[in-house]
This record gives structure tokens, C-alpha cells and sequence, in this order.
């Protein structure tokens, strides 16, 4: 698996442009036919502040980070310029090179920019590179940037480097350059790249590694995150109103959706705070507008309230939850699945939603659908549950995956004919909520529509929606709510689309259960396992409410023992699994990692093989084992 | 415009009165005899022939409380929200469908205290709605607690050494936040209410009515029944409602003397030249000129796709 692959990490300083350098340098490899895959890593800084980005390529398809990397371009933190080194953040120029060398594979390249980063600052670096046998590319990458051009230049020049140094020529890169830029800029830049070029393909090279090659991918790909998935997916399905307030990493969904809206007609509002964001949704929503708002952790509980109000009144809603990690304001820019349970239970009473937790890019896209879709059709509240890793990285996707029709459709919502044939009230107010579907879905009428009026109450309500505390009513009334979430399983079971994903062979002795943003390190561990002679299979879960139960049973039957890997300390897909299907508990053991970084294959690898031994020591500090109930 | 919104310009304005706003439930229900709430409700209801609006092109959004049961005993659409929220769901409706007639009301507690934040971004966007705030000085459904307006002293079982806290000034507050219309009536004069509440509908802005409310049940001593001035109607009250600062002035001449015991209502404040908050963004390209709402309802409309946005990622 980890053959002919290209890690490669740009790290540099936040606000240095190692982002945009990399999704450009991605891009290229793209369109060179390869598979690619970008692992963000920042801090929460706006300008210095030790940050990478990896990005994987390779022929065969790539679903995670992958494990290490094998090219560093170490830039220098142009930013980090601290006279005090006992200031808050300390003076962390040389961070760019001494940070980045734990993850570094035998036999990796270095080029440092030896215009602002010193080795000789660095201790054993001597040492480390002889028993690593790493390859080490002095450049004045700063220099030529300043000569040729600007200072700021000297990210082109580094990608020159990478190109000269791994045998790729500079056409791609150019013709992006062009694309996304023009006039004097463009051609200084274009000589940056030109001379860098010319000085390291001129340098003797001591490594093998060497780009990796493909033929043309068949079809057409475009590069995109997992936000700007879920806002296309959003969008398709007719969302025209959005209203937020900023948090990382929520902010990304909010801004992609801010920046389309007016173009097809529709509105985004930034507002006062979370609470307002939420509720501005469900008044949109019940004026008859699909809407949306979202936040993450911090945020999203400011939205407890209203969620509660969306289910009580049964207007349709759409909330984005993007993890980060907790508690409290937790770590900004770090991912995490911690908020699991949060998700599930906020909000007060008998209260009932559906909770989409998509896996890939891919599935950012089709779950924003779904989400869309299921909440307009039963009239409840839907949340899709994203977090910082799946927000920010970037693979490349097939056009055709996002070539369907868009989808109007207001779900149970009635025509003013369908009104006017439907029954009504003594007093002229139209039934909205019904005691007797048997899907508990009563349809709606939208304000301004002839003779639909009725009142929505958070209060339980009568069916015409008039307050009321009778016991009968009640009971009614709790219960239609509560059977939306049957109807809703079986609706997702008919679907087409694969919602629970098995990975490896179907006769597989062990298990490994995972969810969201997991599932694709999942799968490539369980391919590496396989490989290595190991018997495992996996199932990824992107419903986590209404809870998969018949998928999971038959899973967990199947298996021996299993292994449930996710991002965060205390186990919580754990939890709800064993409190969803009452048993297994002894067939179940955790790999927990929250550290602030997703999973890497070779942990899960790793992880998988101390508990088929029978161990409880975790193979690293970084994550953690959590035994099942009978050990 | 689409057929399934044919309430809002379909409306036959002959005949609309003020019974067709009365449903068949009866706000005795929860209300106290002698309650200022039925007063809010009475001129509502009669303001609603005076600016031609029907119940089907009226969307009422309350909070909750005493005056969040408004919506029940009002017959329009309603959406009868949560504490303090009825601001943020009220405008996305407005922006939704601006078509719509949107009213919001809410209490003191709901308005002022736990609503305070959405009042004062509300105000200052200028949203084109009619905000009515019950102001009674006190908590009546959770059984008479200290309320944001309640004066400095107030003794209550949750304030038991007498509130140390001033009161809120709500006109002032509204004035320095945006809002381009902001009045004072009272439930003890129906006909001014009206009025007030039927211009404050045809404002085209944010209308903030401050609506003096008396507890008969849990604050019997506040000066909402003590018979008030209109400074409209009086001559010592000679000031130009459409300049700033002597609305300042008169909103804070209001505020101090309520609390003494002298009540003085009217229109503090009206800017006619500036543009809805609706406006703005529909002349910035920042929302269709058309009700969004209806695009749902219109077969011919053609919906784009993101397909199309995929160019710059390839």
C-alpha cells in the first residue's frame, strides 16, 4: 500500500501561505492523474505559529494521511520573529525544521530554507539524519524568491524544489499559476519557479524517492473538503437560507454557503450569536424556506434550545455540528469526536432528531441530501455531525458525483388546493397536528397560504396547535413524534445509497466497528491487516440516529471480537452501541485516540494487534485501550 | 405571484374586521380578570382593519409568558416560540417572505432580559416588523418576580431586600440600537393603542411599541393604571419626533417619570427616509427581489445546481 506514494509536508509558519501553496501543489498532482489526499495541521494563530500541511499522492487510491510522510519542505516561520523568547509563544523559527522530523520515514528528503532556518540550531540533527538516512537540501529558497521576485515568492520556490528534486517538470504547476493569477506577479512568479528549478535539478541527488506516476484518471476530478461537500450538497437540495455565527471549524460550511447563496437567489445571515442562528432557521423554515444553521461544540449548545423548538413545533430544520476538541472552548483547530453524545441528547424531554455523521468528502455531499430531505419530509430536526479533519481535507472526488437534480421539494408541506380539501376546525384553523399518521408525519401549511392558519407552539398542543395539557392529547401527541424515527429507518434502508460501509472481506474473524470522519484510516488499516495475514473486517456508521441496529447486530454476530475506534476519551460510540442493542458489551474493546489528531492507519494497525493478543497496553503514548466489560 | 401564497395579495381588503382576528378560544383561559394583556390584544385586533391586513397574510410570533399566549387568542398564523426568542425567528420569517405581515411580542422579562441581545441587533438591522413588548414590571407567569423593568427597590421573593438594580430604560435602549420607529402606549387607553399599533404596522422599519401592561395579580402598585399624557396631544410636549436628540430627550423624560408616577405615552421617535433592513439587502444583491418563499411553490422556476460551481476546484 504505502509503495510508490509521495507524502509530502510543507510546513512553514500560519499566515506564510503554506495552505494556499499546497492545495496548488495538490492540484497539480491531480491533474497529473494521481489520487491525493491533504491533512491539515494549524494552530489557533492568526499570523506565526508552527503549521503543516501533508499532502499524499499516489496511483492507487489514498483514503487517509497515510502514516508519516517521506518530503519535508521546511519554509521558516517568517512570522516567528520574537524578540522575547520567554514571550507567550517563545521564538519558534526554527520549528518549520525541528518539528516535523518524528514523522519523517527512513530515507525521507529534506529541503530547509536555509535563508531563515539554521541545522546546526538544531540538536543531534547530525546525528538523526545519518541513522535515518535522510536526504538534506540546503536552499536559499528566501534568496531566490528576493532576487527573482519577492520574498513571499519563496513557497514557489520550494515547490520548485520538490519538482526538480523528485523528477516532475514544472508544466502543471505553471499552468495553475496562470490560472490563478496574472500581470507582473505571475511572471515574477513564474521566474521564481524557472530559477529554483534550475538550481536544484543542478544539485546532486542522493535519494530515491521520486515522484509517483499515473495514467489519466478517467473521469473528470475536482479537489474539494469536506465543507465545501456538504455546502454543495446543501445547496443541490435547495437550501436557500443559512444564518451563523463564526467558530472554527463550522466557519468554513458558513462561509462557502455565504459566498453562493446571493449568487442563486438565496440569504445568509451572520447574527448575534448561536441561539438567534438556530432560531433564524426555524423562522425561515416556517415561512417556508429551506434553511440551515450549524456551529461547533461551544456553539452547538447554545442551540440545545432551539432544537428543542424545532422538534416541538415540527419545523423542519438543518444543523451542521463540526467537532472540535472539548470541552469548553477545548482546542480550536484540533479534531475530535468528542461531542457524540452531546449531539444526541441536548435539549430537553422526549426529544427526538436525526444525526448524519458522513465519512468522506464524497459523503459530506450525499448526507447534506439526505439530511435535507428527511428533515423536510418528516418535519424534525436534523444535525450532520462533521469534524475539523473532515472539514478542512481535501481529495479529489469525481465530477460525476455531484451531477443529480437539484431537489425543491418541500417534503409534507400542502399545495393551498390540498388545503383547502384538508379539515379544519371549528373555528376556521386548519389541523396541522393530526394525532392518527401512522408515520407521524401531519402535513403543513406555510404562512400566507389561504386558510392554513394554525399556531406552532413549543408548548404541547392540541392538533389545531392550541396549548393544552390534556392528558390524552398528550400521550397523542408524544407519541406521533416518536414514531417519525421508525419511519425514518425504514425510509433510509430503502434508499440506494450505502449508509453503514463494510470494508474487508465478509467472512472476516474480528471486527472493527468506527464511525464518521474514522471509517477511511479504518478501511486502509483493515486492508494493511488483511495483507499482513490478519482476518478483519470493518463497519463504518454514518447513522448514528435512528440508530442502525439491524446492520450492527448482524455485524457484530458475524464477528468474534471487536474493535470500536474513534476520536475521543471516554469511549461514547461505544456507549451507544451497547445501549442501542443491549448486549455485546463483552465483545467490545475501544482505540481512543484525542490528542488533537485524527488516527493514523498504522495506529489502528497496530492498536488491532495488541488486542488480538490479548493485550491491553496501547502500542503508543497517543492512544489509548479501553478494555471490553467482561476483561 | 404564486397560487399557493394568494392570501398575501389575493386579499379582499372590504370587509376585513376586527372578528375575523378572533378565534375560537377565549383568553380568560389564562389570563387574570383586569389583566393589561386583554388591552394589547383589544387594540391589535382593531389596528388590523385600519392597515387592510388579513389573518392569512399575518404571521404573530410571541415568546413566553403571559404575553406569549398573544398568539392563541389572536387568529392569524402563529408560532408561539420560546423565551426571549421570538426576535430571531419573527425576522428570518420577514426575510423569507417579505410579503408577510410580521408581528412579534413578547413581555418585559422575555424583551428586555433574556431577549435583550436579539432586541438590540434586531433593532439596529432595522427589520421591517412591529415589536411589541408587554411591559408590566414584574414576572407574572412565574408568579411575580423582579423584572428588568421593575424599579430600583422592588421587593419580590427572589429580590426579598428590594431590587438594588436600576430599572432598564427600553425607549432609550431601542432608540441607541437602530430601531426607526419607537412608541409608548398603554393598555388603559385602547384608542391610542390602536393607533400607535396600526402606525407602527405601516412603518416600513423596525417598530419598537413599549406597551405599558397592569398586573392586577402579582403588581398592584406599578403606575401602568395611573391615567397617562399623550405628548402628541399635549402642548407642553413641543418636540419633533423625527430628530434624534430631542427623542432622547423625551424617551429618558418617560423613563425617569414612570417611576414617579407619571406616565407619559406617544410617538418618541419616527425616521420615515430609512431603508428596511429587507431593503438593504435586497438593493446590495444580497437577496432576491422576490419572496423566496414562493421559488418552492413555482414549477417554472429553474433551480441551479452546484454542478455549475464545480469549475474552480478542477
Amino acid at each position: 500500500m504505502t509503495g510508490n506514494e509521495l507524502i509530502w509536508r510543507i510546513a512553514g509558519g500560519s499566515g506564510d501561505g503554506i495552505d494556499s501553496t499546497s492545495q496548488s501543489f495538490t492540484k497539480a498532482l491531480m491533474r497529473a492523474g494521481l489520487n491525493v489526499f491533504t491533512h491539515r495541521h494549524y494552530p489557533s494563530r492568526i499570523r506565526g505559529g508552527h503549521t503543516y500541511v501533508e499532502v499524499r499522492a499516489a496511483e492507487h487510491e489514498v483514503k487517509s494521511r497515510g502514516d508519516g510522510f517521506n518530503f519535508l519542505l521546511a519554509l521558516g516561520d517568517s512570522f516567528a520573529r520574537n524578540p522575547q523568547d520567554e514571550a507567550y509563544y517563545g521564538n519558534e523559527e526554527a520549528k518549520p525544521l525541528s518539528e516535523n522530523l518524528d514523522d519523517l520515514r527512513e530515507g525521507g528528503v529534506i529541503v530547509y530554507d536555509e535563508g531563515l532556518l539554521d541545522e546546526s540550531e538544531i540538536d543531534d540533527f547530525e546525528e538523526r539524519v545519518e541513522a535515518n538516512d535522510w536526504h538534506v537540501y540546503p536552499m536559499d529558497l528566501r534568496g531566490i524568491a528576493r532576487e527573482h521576485g519577492r520574498e513571499i515568492m519563496r513557497n514557489t520556490a520550494g515547490v520548485a524544489v520538490t519538482a526538480a528534486l523528485l523528477g516532475m517538470d514544472t508544466d502543471p504547476f505553471e499552468e495553475l499559476m496562470s490560472d490563478n493569477m496574472g500581470g507582473d506577479i505571475l511572471d515574477d512568479n513564474l521566474t521564481v519557479l524557472e530559477e529554483a528549478y534550475e538550481t536544484a535539478a543542478d544539485l546532486d541527488h542522493s535519494h530515491d524517492l521520486e515522484a509517483p506516476t499515473a495514467d489519466e484518471h478517467d473521469e473528470q476530478q475536482v479537489l474539494l473538503n469536506g465543507s465545501n461537500a456538504l455546502a454543495y450538497g446543501a445547496l443541490d437540495e435547495g437550501c436557500r437560507f443559512i444564518a451563523g455565527y463564526p467558530m472554527t471549524p463550522w466557519t468554513d460550511v458558513f462561509t462557502i454557503m455565504t459566498q453562493h447563496l446571493p449568487e442563486v437567489g438565496g440569504i445568509s445571515e451572520q447574527v448575534e450569536d448561536e441561539i438567534a442562528a438556530a432560531s433564524l432557521a426555524i423562522g425561515a423554515s416556517h415561512a417556508g424556506v429551506k434553511a440551515m444553521s450549524g456551529s461547533s461544540g461551544g456553539g452547538f449548545a447554545l442551540m440545545s434550545e432551539p432544537l428543542g423548538l424545532a422538534e416541538m413545533t415540527e419545523t423542519p430544520l438543518v444543523l451542521v455540528e463540526a467537532m472540535r476538541a472539548g470541552p469548553s472552548t477545548g482546542m480550536p483547530t484540533k479534531p475530535e469526536q468528542a461531542d457524540l453524545e452531546h449531539i444526541l441528547y441536548t435539549s430537553q424531554g422526549d426529544s427526538n432528531r436525526v444525526v448524519f455523521a458522513p465519512s468522506t468528502v464524497a459523503e459530506c455531499y450525499d448526507q447534506a441530501r439526505e439530511a435535507f430531505r428527511v428533515a423536510y419530509e418528516y418535519q424534525i430536526p436534523a444535525v450532520i455531525v462533521i469534524d475539523q479533519k473532515l472539514s478542512g481535507e481535501t481529495i479529489n472526488v469525481p465530477e460525476a458525483h455531484f451531477d443529480r437534480e437539484p431537489n425543491p421539494d418541500l417534503g409534507s408541506t400542502l399545495t393551498e388546493e390540498e388545503i383547502a380539501e384538508a379539515s379544519h376546525h371549528a373555528s376556521g384553523k386548519f389541523n396541522r397536528f393530526q394525532h392518527d399518521p401512522e408515520d407521524g408525519v401531519s402535513p403543513r401549511s406555510i404562512p400566507g397560504q389561504s386558510d392554513g392558519r394554525f399556531l406552532a407552539s413549543g408548548n404541547e398542543h392540541t392538533p389545531q396547535g392550541h396549548i393544552s395539557e390534556d392528558p390524552d392529547n398528550r400521550v397523542a401527541q408524544t407519541d406521533r413524534r416518536l414514531r417519525k424515527l421508525d419511519a425514518i429507518r425504514e425510509d433510509l434502508d430503502d434508499t440506494e445509497l450505502d449508509r453503514q460501509t463494510h470494508y474487508g472481506p465478509d467472512d472476516a474473524e474480528y471486527g472493527i466497528l468506527t464511525w464518521g470522519s474514522q471509517q477511511s484510516t479504518v478501511e486502509e488499516a483493515v486492508e494493511r491487516l488483511n495483507d499482513d495475514g490478519h482476518s478483519v473486517k470493518a463497519l463504518g456508521v454514518s447513522d448514528l440516529m435512528p440508530y442502525p441496529k439491524a446492520d450492527v447486530t448482524e455485524f457484530l454476530e458475524s464477528v468474534e471480537d471487536c474493535l470500536v475506534v474513534e476520536m475521543n476519551a471516554s469511549a461514547q460510540f461505544r456507549g451507544l452501541t451497547q445501549k442501542e442493542l443491549g448486549r455485546f458489551g463483552e465483545k467490545l474493546s475501544s482505540l481512543l485516540k484525542y490528542n488533537g489528531n485524527p488516527f493514523e492507519p498504522a495506529e489502528i494497525v497496530e492498536g488491532f494487534e495488541v488486542q488480538v493478543n490479548g493485550g491491553t497496553e496501547p502500542p503508543t503514548a497517543q492512544v489509548r485501550i479501553e478494555p471490553a466489560a467482561g476483561d | 405571484m404564486s397560487k399557493s401564497f394568494s392570501a398575501i395579495d389575493g386579499a379582499d381588503e372590504e370587509g376585513i374586521d376586527r372578528e375575523a382576528f378572533t378565534p375560537g378560544i377565549e383568553p380568560q383561559a389564562t389570563w387574570c380578570p383586569g389583566c393589561g394583556d386583554f388591552g394589547v390584544l383589544k387594540a391589535l385586533k382593531g389596528a388590523m382593519p385600519e392597515i387592510g391586513r388579513t389573518p392569512d397574510e399575518t404571521l404573530l410570533v410571541t415568546g413566553i409568558g403571559c404575553s406569549g399566549k398573544l398568539s392563541s387568542y389572536f387568529e392569524s398564523y402563529g408560532f408561539h416560540s420560546i423565551h426571549g426568542r421570538s426576535l430571531p425567528v419573527a425576522r428570518a420569517a420577514k426575510l423569507a417572505n417579505p410579503g408577510l405581515e410580521v408581528i412579534a411580542a413578547g413581555g418585559d422579562g422575555d424583551g428586555y432580559g433574556i431577549g435583550g441581545n436579539h432586541f438590540m441587533h434586531t433593532a439596529r438591522e432595522n427589520h421591517d416588523m412591529l415589536y411589541i413588548v408587554f411591559n408590566n414590571e414584574i414576572f407574572g407567569l412565574t408568579k411575580g418576580q423582579t423584572s428588568p423593568t421593575s424599579p430600583k427597590g422592588h421587593k419580590s421573593k427572589t429580590q426579598p431586600h428590594g431590587s438594588a438594580k436600576d430599572p432598564i430604560r427600553p425607549l432609550s435602549m431601542a432608540l441607541s440600537a437602530g430601531a426607526s420607529y419607537v412608541a409608548r402606549t398603554a393598555a388603559v387607553n385602547p384608542r391610542q393603542a390602536t393607533e400607535v399599533l396600526a402606525e407602527a404596522m405601516e412603518h416600513d422599519g423596525f417598530a419598537h411599541v413599549d406597551f405599558l401592561t397592569q398586573c392586577p395579580t402579582w403588581n398592584k402598585d406599578a403606575k401602568q393604571y395611573v391615567p397617562y399624557t399623550d405628548v402628541q396631544q399635549s402642548d407642553d410636549y413641543d418636540f419633533d419626533v423625527a430628530d434624534r436628540r430631542e427623542a432622547a430627550e423625551m424617551m429618558h423624560e418617560t423613563e425617569d417619570k414612570l417611576y414617579e408616577g407619571e406616565v407619559l405615552t406617544g410617538r418618541f421617535y419616527v425616521e420615515e427616509d430609512r431603508r428596511s433592513y429587507g431593503q438593504e439587502k435586497r438593493e446590495t444583491g444580497e437577496m432576491p427581489e422576490e419572496p423566496l418563499a414562493e421559488r418552492y411553490f413555482d414549477d417554472d422556476y429553474e433551480w441551479e445546481r452546484s454542478y455549475d460551481l464545480l469549475d474552480v476546484h478542477k
